[in-house]
């Protein structure tokens, strides 16, 4: 007994240590990626701009078809599910704050998030991955080119700015979405629906969902770019990297986004 | 003699293992040094800390006098990253680059050059490789070789002191890496550049060094000239040049803690 004892606690102890150590370098690349983003600008280097650009082209452009169908359904499925609800109280109008108020406070941002993570960060990941295991990284530093500021601030940017844009279009696709259902299935009037969805929506509940969307365009880019980073050879290793980085982002994305809710709850 | 680098009580460890064991080593200046060596002896690592990429356990790393591995202060490390020049075993070109880009990434990211300045600099680097017109190729269209010629194009590009090859003719033919050979000499006749190569290859030692540091081990066997390095006595250096196979000696007592793993 005490033998089995004895090798859960060394068992506990390595995995604190080895989560420690992770934590460690996670905080060494944040503060590499602040310095490159923030700091170095500030004193007269400037990010890579045409490569942010490309990078917001990938992963903003290219993603608008998918998060747009997937608005349109989560709004309509939303207002089906609503509806049964409400239909009991003779409260269908009720509807058009329900869509309004849970797209743009919660799905807007979580679900446009979970849809970039599966798309960029896994590419983000990939990309870096494959890069460490065939030296270009290595090659990148010798050659007096630091890694971070050539391949993770212009992917930072490009998603810092167009998480937030994704999920306004998600908000928009999504509540259109609510309306169409409505008008047509549920027989709602057109006006009263959209006179409800400006009555209940605030302007509060918009902003809140964009700074989360921030946010989490931060959290998936940094995710992805730590999980590529860590290969150190081999294609096995990257599509290990690659499934890592997309299953940590949502895990810390969903985490994140609970504390926003909260303190949100209690702070507006 | 002047020396471009000196080692001193070099030590590394990849975790728990001592890959690198007190090396101590000067390769002068102006030569082509070859690390020789059996795969898996340290040379990459070895490599891997003169240009900077990793840092020692303990010991230190002069170069032309400036220490590299000195904590805190990044700038001499910076400084010297733009005056060398290294061809990693794969090339290790950007894929998502065509080769001028590639070529032209360190003059655009340490220079002020205007882009046609640039753009012609490229096309004498492919040139002096053998790549004139390749300059719009992307590195997947190209044989290893070729991938290879562009690698030393871009490690040229800053006009190097010293130029640094990990195992140049890994994965090629004869003939081909007769040609890199051929390219690296031709080089170091031109440019006078300091020239250091790891390699194991036999013909390539031959063709290329002038100067020659063999590890085994983690350990440094022998430094020295070629032709002292050919003369040796040792009996790693011989049993290397002949291409003996190591003897494997197992005591029957050996042998039964090996097999019953205790
Ligand atoms: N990143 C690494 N992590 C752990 N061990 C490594 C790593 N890189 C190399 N090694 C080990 O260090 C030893 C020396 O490797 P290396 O310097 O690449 O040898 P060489 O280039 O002479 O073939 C090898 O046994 C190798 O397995
Ligand atoms: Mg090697």
């Amino acid at each position: 007994m005490p033998q089995i004892v004895e090798s859960a606690l060394g068992a506990l102890g390595r995995k604190t240590l080895s989560f420690l150590k992770d934590l460690h370098k996670v905080s060494v690349l944040i503060n590499e990626v602040f310095y490159w983003t923030i700091v170095s600008p500030l004193k007269g280097r400037p990010p890579r701009v045409r490569a942010a650009v490309s990078e917001m082209v990938k992963t903003g452009y290219d993603s608008v078809l998918v998060v747009v169908v997937i608005a349109f359904f989560v709004g309509a499925i939303l207002a089906f599910q609503s509806a049964y609800q409400l239909k009991k109280f003779g409260a269908l109008l009720y509807i058009a704050n329900l869509v309004g108020v849970a797209i743009t406070r919660e799905l807007g941002p979580i679900i446009t998030a979970i849809i970039v993570a599966g798309r960029s960060g896994s590419a983000f990941a990939a990309e870096i991955g494959s890069m460490r295991a065939q030296e270009e990284i290595d090659a990148l530093t010798s050659m007096g080119i630091n890694p971070v500021r050539f391949l993770v601030v212009p992917k930072l940017i490009a998603l810092m700015l167009m998480q937030p844009a994704l999920t306004t279009f998600f908000d928009i696709v999504g509540m259109l979405g609510g309306f169409v259902l409505s008008i047509t299935l549920l027989g709602i009037n057109p006006a009263a629906y959209v006179n409800q969805t400006i009555i209940a929506l605030q302007v509060n509940d918009l902003v809140t969902g964009l700074v989360k969307a921030w946010a989490f365009g931060v959290i998936i880019t940094i995710t992805g770019a730590y999980q590529g980073l860590q290969v150190n050879a081999g294609a096995e290793e990257v599509g290990r990297r690659t499934t890592a980085s997309v299953v940590m982002s949502i895990f810390l994305v969903i985490g994140f986004d609970l504390f926003f809710t909260a303190l949100f709850y209690y702070f507006t | 003699m002047e020396n471009a680098v000196e080692v001193s009580n070099l030590v590394t460890y990849y975790g728990d293992r001592q890959i690198l064991k007190g090396v101590s080593l000067s390769i002068p200046a102006g030569m082509t040094t070859v690390i020789v060596g059996r795969s898996g002896c340290g040379k990459t690592t070895l490599l891997k800390h003169l240009i900077g990429l990793i840092r020692p356990t303990s010991g230190t790393i002069l170069i032309h006098d400036t220490d590299i591995t000195a904590e805190g202060d990044q700038s001499q490390l910076e400084q010297y990253r733009k005056k060398m020049g290294v061809l990693f075993q794969g090339a290790a070109l950007l894929n998502s680059m065509t080769l001028a880009e590639n070529v032209a990434l360190p003059l655009k990211e340490h220079t002020k050059l205007k882009a046609p300045v640039i753009d012609i600099i490229v096309r004498m680097k492919l040139d002096l490789v053998g790549l004139s017109g390749f300059g719009d190729f992307y590195p997947a269209q190209l044989s290893g070789g070729m991938k290879k010629r562009a690698g030393i194009a871009r490690a040229m590009a800053m006009d190097p002191k010293i130029l640094y090859f990990d195992e140049p003719s890994a994965g090629l033919d004869p003939v081909t890496a007769a040609g890199l050979d051929e390219l690296i000499l031709r080089l170091h006749r031109v440019f006078k550049m300091t020239v250091i190569v790891v390699t194991h290859e036999l013909p390539s030692i031959f063709a290329i060094a002038d100067y020659v540091v063999m590890l085994d081990n983690g350990e440094v066997v022998f430094v020295g000239n070629l032709d002292d390095f050919k003369k040796s006595e040792k009996p790693i250096v011989k049993a290397f040049l002949e291409r003996r196979p190591e003897e494997v000696s197992y005591s029957p007592d050996n042998y039964f803690k090996i097999i019953t793993g205790t």
